[in-house]
C-alpha cells in the first residue's frame, strides 16, 4: 500500500491519469444517479433495478453493434426503447407501490432486477460483452497518460444529456409538473396536475437516462447480465451522499466517487475498488447519523 | 375456528408435502437401457460462460458415444444421459444440488461442475456418499490434497497455467543478458479458488528462478474495470503481465490493455479462448500468451472423435458461436464423458466401487491427450500448453516439443 | 386461537420429526427449510415487529459461519496452515470433531450477538431506507473484507472438517440440529413477544418518537432485539456451513442477494408482522423455490423474481395477513375470544 503511494509520489503524472479516468467514468455514474434521485425525490421509490436498466441499455448498444450499427448511434434508439420500457414497468408494477411503504418499493424493484437479469441472460447469453466504438486512443505527456477518445466523447454526451434534462425540468410543462409533484404531490393534484401521468413520465425518464448511461458503459467498460448490482449500489451511494434533490451534489459526488474508486483500486489494490464504494457508503451514513444525533439533541 | 385451522395447517404442511411428493421420483442409476450421469453446472452467474462451454462439451460426447452404439456392459448396449441442474455459480448451491442428484434422482455417476470453487463444494458430498465423480473443470490443487478417493480430474492442475510463462520470461531474459532479479512481474488475479492457485504456482516458479514481483493485485468478483491496476503497470514497466480471472478477466483486460496502450513485452492471461478475445479485439489481442489444457493442433487422437482437429471441426459444426476457436473447457468436458464410457466397459458392472476402481485404472488416449490418474485423482499423463495469439490465430509456442511456431517477442500489438 | 396455535405447532412438530422418516431422500431439503424458517422469523422480529427493515441480517449468518469454522479448526490446529491452498492433510478424531462443533456453534451465536451489539450503536440512528441501505452496505463489505483475509482462506474459501461417520448419519445429525435451532427460535420468539419486551418493540414500530417520549429506552430495546436475532442467525450460519462443507465469502457466507433477500421475501410472503406469517411464508417459499429449480431449469430465477413482484405488488399483506382480511367474519364469528389478537395482527399486516 505504501509502495503504491510512493509510486504516485514519484510519478505525479499518474495522478492525472487516475483523476481523469475517474471523472470521465464518474460522469456516467452521475447520469444513473440523477435518474435515481429523480424517482426517489418525485415518487419516493427506491429503484434497486437501476443497474439493470443501465445494463439493458448496454445490451441494446451491443446488439445494435452486432447488427452493424455504431454503438453511439444506437443511443437514441436505446433512449426510446428504455423510455417505453420504463413506462410499461411503471404501469404494471411501480404504479401499485408508489403510495406504499418505502420498503415495498425496494423489494418490488429488487424482484424486477432479478427478472431483468435473467431475461437478459436468456436473450443474450451470459458472456461478458463489449461494444466497440472504433475510436482511437490518444497519449499525453510522452505516453504516461492515455485517454481513449470514447471516454471524452461519452463525457461530452453525458454533459449534453444532463443539460437537456435540466432544461427540460426548468422549461417544459411536464418538467414543471414533475417539480411541483416532487414538492407536494397532494397540492399538485389539487392544482389539476395528473400526478399519475407525472409519475409514469418520471419513471420512464429515469429508465431512458439509465439506458443512455448503459450505452456508454458498454463502450467503455464491459457488460454482463449480472453486473447491474454494482451500478445500483453506486447510484445509491451517490444519492445518499449528495442528498435527494441536490443536482450539483449528485454531480460532484459522482465525479468524486469515480476518482476515489480509481484511487482505491490503485492504492489498496483492485480487490478493494468496489469495497471502497461500499465503505464510502457506510462512512457517509455514519457521518449523517452523527449529524442527525446532534440535531436531535439540539431539539431536546 | 375449524376452517381456519384446516386452511392454515393445510398450507403449512400440505404445501410442503405436496412440493416434496411432486418433485421427481428417484429414478434408478441405470434406467432401462440408459445410464444416467448427473451434473450441477453453472448456467447463470459469474461462471456461466464457461459452464455452458462445459455443458456443450458433455453433450457432444454423450451424443457421439450414443451414436457409436452406446456403452456395452454385459453384452447389452446402454445409452448415456445427463441430468443437469443450474448451480448459479455458487458453491452452496452446488452442494445442495449434488445431494439432490444423489438422493432424489438416484444418480450414481457424477460429472463435475465448472470452476474450482464449486468442485471444492461438490467433492465432500460425492465423497460422503461414495459416488465417483469425474470432473473436467476444477483445477485447484486444494482438490487433490484432501485425499478424496472418488474424485478424478481429466485436466492438469491450476499451478501450471501461468508458471510456464514465468520460466519463458526467465529464458528470454537470460538470452538478452538480463539478471533474473531484474526481470519484473506484474500479477492481477481474481480472488477465487482457481486463480489463487494459479497465483501460487506463479509464486513458486518466481521464487525458484529468482525473479521479482512488483505488482500483486487481486481482482473482484464483478470485475468491469482494472484501469487502476494497469496504470500501475504503466508506471512500473514490468517485463511480464499475468492475468487470471476467468472469462470476464480476459475480456476486461483485453479492452483496457488496448485502451491504455500497455506495451508490456509479455502478457499472459487465462481463458482467452473462452472469452473470445480474438473476436472482440482483433489485432490488438495479438501477442497475448494463453495457457491452455488442450489445442486443436495437437497430434493426440482417440477412437471417438478422431484427432484433436476432428473434434475441433465437429464441435464447431455442432454449436454456434465457436468460429474462431473451441475453448479447452469444452474439450476436456467431452473427455470426461469418454472416461466414464471406457470405465463402464472395463468394469462390466454398474457397482460404484467397481466402476471407481476401473476409473482409477484408466490409461487411455483421446483427442484431448493421454489420461491417467495419479493416486490423488488428477491427470498426470498430459502436458500443459502455452499458446500465443499471432495474427488472430492461436499457435502453441511452449513446451518446445509441441510448439508449432516460435514465440513473438516482444509482443507487437497492431 | 390457542387451539389453532397448538394444532399448527403440533403439525409442524410432527412434520419435523416424521418428515425425514417419511421422505428420507429429502432430509437435506427439509433441513434447509428449517433454516429458512429461522431466517424469516429472525428477520421478522426486526422488520415486521419493530419496523426496522434490515437488508443486511445475512451479515450475522456469515459471521456465525466463519466463527464456527475457525473455532472447529482452531481448537486443534493452526488456522492459517489449515486454510492455505497447499495445506497439509489434517484429520479430526471423533471427539475433536464433536467438541469443536459444539463449541463452534455456541461461539457462533454469542459472537454474532456481540457483533450486533457493537454495530447497533452505529446503525440504529439510521431510519427507514437509510437503515436498509446501511445494513446492506455492512453485509456487502463484510463479504469483500473476508475475501481479502488470507488467514480464513480469503477468496478461495475453507473446507470444514468432515463428519466422522456414515453419510446418512450426518444428514440426520445436522437435520436434528437444524430442526432444534428453528424450533427453539420459534419458541423463544413466542415467549418473547408475549412479554413486555414484545410490546415495547411493537411500540417502536408504531411510533418511535412517542415511545421514546414515554420513557422507553428505544436504543437499548432495538439493540437487544438485534442481538437476539443475531444469536439465532449466527447458529444457523454455523449449521449451514457444516451442511455445505465448504465456506467461501461471497457466495456461501454472505450471499446478500440471495439468502439476504430471501429472508425478507419470505416474511412478506407469509405476512410480515403476524406471528405465523414468517413461518408459513418460509415453508411456502422454500417449496416453491425447490419446485421451480426442478421444473423451470434456467427459468427458476425468473419465476422467483415474478413471485417476489406479485407478492409485494398485489399481495402485500402476505398469506396469513390476506386470510385474516379475506374472511374476518368467518374467523371472527368462530373465534370470538381472539378478536383482540386478530385486530393486532391485521394492523400489523397493513
Amino acid at each position: 500500500m505504501l509502495d503504491n503511494i510512493n509510486i504516485l509520489w514519484l510519478a505525479p503524472l499518474l495522478n492525472i491519469q487516475l483523476i481523469v479516468d475517474g471523472i470521465l467514468i464518474g460522469a456516467i455514474f452521475a447520469l444513473a444517479a440523477y435518474g435515481l434521485a429523480l424517482v426517489w425525490g418525485v415518487m419516493n421509490v427506491k429503484n434497486l433495478a437501476q443497474g439493470e436498466f443501465v445494463i439493458m441499455g448496454g445490451y441494446i448498444a451491443w446488439f445494435g453493434s452486432t447488427q452493424g450499427l455504431h454503438p453511439i448511434l444506437s443511443m437514441p434508439i436505446a433512449i426510446v426503447i428504455m423510455f417505453a420500457y420504463g413506462w410499461v414497468i411503471y404501469r404494471v408494477i411501480i404504479s401499485r407501490v408508489v403510495a406504499k411503504d418505502m420498503f415495498i418499493s425496494l423489494l418490488a424493484t429488487f424482484g424486477l432486477a432479478i427478472v431483468m437479469q435473467q431475461a437478459l441472460n436468456l436473450m443474450f447469453g451470459p458472456e461478458v460483452q463489449v461494444a466497440d466504438s472504433g475510436l482511437s486512443v490518444r497519449s499525453y505527456f510522452g505516453g504516461s497518460v492515455t485517454i481513449a477518445d470514447i471516454r471524452v466523447v461519452s463525457f461530452l454526451l453525458c454533459c449534453a444529456l444532463a443539460t437537456a434534462v435540466v432544461l427540460f425540468m426548468k422549461k417544459s410543462r411536464m418538467g414543471q409538473a414533475i417539480r411541483a409533484t416532487a414538492q407536494d404531490a397532494r397540492a399538485a393534484k389539487v392544482m389539476g396536475i395528473d400526478t399519475e401521468q407525472v409519475y409514469a413520465f418520471t419513471y420512464a425518464l429515469n429508465s431512458a437516462i439509465c439506458g443512455a448511461a448503459g450505452v456508454l458503459v458498454s463502450m467503455i467498460w464491459v457488460i454482463q447480465p449480472f453486473y447491474g448490482l454494482a451500478h445500483s449500489i453506486r447510484s445509491f451511494v451517490i444519492v445518499v451522499a449528495a442528498g435527494i434533490g441536490n443536482l450539483p451534489g449528485v454531480i460532484v459526488s459522482a465525479l468524486g466517487l469515480g476518482a476515489l474508486e480509481q484511487y482505491g483500486g490503485f492504492v489498496l489494490g483492485a480487490e478493494f475498488q468496489q469495497a471502497t464504494v461500499v465503505g464510502l457508503l457506510l462512512v457517509v451514513l455514519v457521518y449523517r447519523q452523527i449529524q442527525m444525533r446532534k440535531k436531535r439533541q439540539a431539539v431536546v | 375456528m375449524s376452517l381456519r385451522t384446516t386452511l392454515l395447517s393445510t398450507l403449512a404442511i400440505g404445501v410442503a408435502a405436496f412440493g416434496l411428493s411432486a418433485a421427481t421420483p428417484a429414478s434408478a442409476m441405470v434406467d432401462g437401457d440408459t445410464i444416467v450421469l448427473g451434473s450441477a453446472i453453472s448456467f447463470t452467474g459469474k461462471y456461466s460462460t464457461n459452464g455452458i462451454h462445459a455443458k456443450n462439451g458433455y453433450n457432444i460426447a454423450v451424443k457421439r458415444v450414443n451414436e457409436m452404439g452406446g456403452v456395452k456392459v454385459g453384452g447389452k448396449s446402454y445409452k448415456l444421459k445427463i441430468i443437469y441442474y443450474d448451480d448459479e455459480s455458487t458453491p452452496a448451491r452446488t452442494a445442495q444440488l449434488l445431494e439432490r442428484l444423489i438422493k432424489q434422482d438416484g444418480v450414481k455417476y457424477m460429472l463435475g461442475p465448472y470452476s474450482s470453487a464449486t468442485t471444492l463444494a461438490a467433492a465432500p458430498i460425492t465423497e460422503k456418499y461414495k459416488i465417483p465423480m469425474i470432473e473436467a473443470e476444477g483445477a485447484s490443487r486444494a482438490l487433490f490434497t484432501k485425499g478424496y478417493r472418488y474424485l478424478f480430474a481429466v485436466l492438469s492442475t491450476a499451478e501450471q497455467y501461468l508458471s510456464a510463462t514465468v520460466s519463458l520470461a526467465a529464458d528470454i531474459g537470460a538470452k538478452t543478458g538480463k539478471k533474473p532479479g531484474d526481470i519484473t512481474i506484474a500479477m492481477a488475479f481474481e480472488n477465487d479458488a482457481f486463480s489463487l492457485d494459479v497465483r501460487e504456482g506463479v509464486l513458486d516458479e518466481v521464487k525458484k528462478l529468482g525473479l521479482k514481483v512488483v505488482i500483486d493485485d487481486k481482482l473482484p468478483r464483478d470485475l468491469s474495470d482494472m484501469s487502476a491496476t494497469l496504470t500501475k503497470v504503466r508506471a512500473l514497466k514490468p517485463d511480464v503481465l499475468l492475468i487470471s480471472g476467468h472469462s470476464k478477466g480476459a475480456v476486461t483486460a483485453g479492452r483496457q490493455i488496448q485502451e491504455m496502450k500497455i506495451d508490456t513485452p509479455i502478457i499472459a492471461m487465462t481463458h482467452c479462448e473462452a472469452a473470445k478475445v480474438v473476436d472482440k479485439y482483433g489485432p490488438s489481442a495479438d501477442g497475448f500468451l494463453c495457457p491452455t489444457q488442450w489445442s486443436e493442433t495437437l497430434s493426440s487422437t482417440g477412437k471417438y472423435f478422431g484427432s484433436a482437429g476432428d473434434f475441433d471441426r465437429d464441435f464447431k459444426a455442432a454449436y454456434e458461436g465457436y468460429d474462431k476457436s473451441v475453448p479447452y473447457q469444452s474439450a476436456q468436458a467431452a473427455a470426461a464423458v469418454l472416461v466414464w464410457k471406457e470405465a463402464f466397459e472395463r468394469a462390466q458392472d454398474f457397482d460404484t466401487e467397481k466402476v471407481r476402481d476401473a476409473i482409477a485404472a484408466t490409461d487411455m488416449q483421446t483427442f484431448y491427450g493421454a489420461i491417467r490418474f495419479s493416486e490423488a485423482g488428477n491427470n498426470i499423463a498430459k502436458p500443459f500448453f502455452l499458446r500465443q495469439i499471432q495474427k488472430g490465430e492461436y499457435h502453441v509456442v511452449a513446451p518446445l516439443s509441441y510448439a508449432v511456431k516460435p514465440i513473438d517477442y516482444p509482443r507487437k500489438p497492431n | 386461537m390457542k387451539s389453532l396455535d397448538n394444532k399448527l405447532m403440533l403439525g409442524l412438530l410432527a412434520f419435523g420429526i416424521f418428515g425425514p422418516v417419511l421422505f428420507p431422500d429429502y432430509t437435506f431439503q427439509i433441513a434447509l427449510m428449517w433454516i429458512m424458517v429461522l431466517f424469516a422469523q429472525t428477520w421478522d422480529s426486526m422488520g415486521g415487529q419493530m419496523g426496522y427493515n434490515s437488508l443486511g441480517n445475512i451479515f450475522f449468518f456469515g459471521c456465525g459461519m466463519y466463527i464456527c469454522t475457525v473455532t472447529q479448526v482452531g481448537l486443534f490446529y493452526d488456522v492459517g496452515d489449515y486454510t492455505s491452498a497447499t495445506g497439509s492433510n489434517v484429520t479430526f478424531s471423533d471427539s475433536q470433531y464433536f467438541i469443536g462443533l459444539g463449541v463452534g456453534i455456541l461461539a457462533a451465536g454469542v459472537g454474532a450477538s456481540v457483533l450486533a451489539a457493537c454495530l447497533g450503536w452505529t446503525v440504529f440512528g439510521l431510519r427507514g431506507p437509510y437503515f436498509a441501505i446501511g445494513t446492506l452496505g455492512i453485509a456487502l463489505s463484510a463479504g469483500e473484507l473476508f475475501g481479502t483475509w488470507d488467514w480464513v482462506g480469503g477468496g478461495s474459501g475453507v473446507a470444514i472438517p468432515v463428519y466422522p461417520g456414515e453419510a446418512d448419519h450426518k444428514s440426520m445429525f445436522f437435520y436434528t440440529l437444524c430442526f432444534l435451532a428453528a424450533a427453539s427460535t420459534f419458541l423463544f420468539y413466542r415467549w418473547l413477544f408475549s412479554t413486555r419486551f414484545g410490546l415495547a418493540v411493537n411500540a417502536i414500530r408504531d411510533d418511535e418518537g412517542k415511545a421514546d417520549a414515554m420513557g422507553l429506552h428505544t436504543l437499548r430495546h432495538k439493540t437487544v432485539a438485534w442481538c437476539f436475532s443475531a444469536f439465532f442467525l449466527g447458529i444457523s450460519g454455523a449449521l449451514f456451513g457444516n451442511l455445505t462443507g465448504f465456506v467461501e465469502p461471497l457466495e456461501v457466507a454472505f450471499p446478500t442477494a440471495t439468502f439476504g433477500i430471501f429472508m425478507v421475501a419470505m416474511s412478506l410472503l407469509g405476512g410480515s408482522g403476524t406471528f405465523w406469517g414468517p413461518v408459513v411464508g418460509a415453508i411456502m417459499f422454500h417449496v416453491i423455490k425447490e419446485a421451480t429449480w426442478t421444473y423451470f431449469l434456467g427459468w427458476q430465477w425468473v419465476a422467483l423474481g415474478v413471485i417476489i413482484i406479485i407478492n409485494v405488488v398485489y399481495f402485500q399483506q402476505g398469506v396469513v395477513g390476506w386470510m385474516q382480511e379475506k374472511w374476518p367474519e368467518k374467523f371472527g364469528i368462530e373465534v370470538d375470544s381472539s378478536m383482540s389478537m386478530e385486530d393486532e395482527a391485521k394492523e400489523a399486516a397493513q
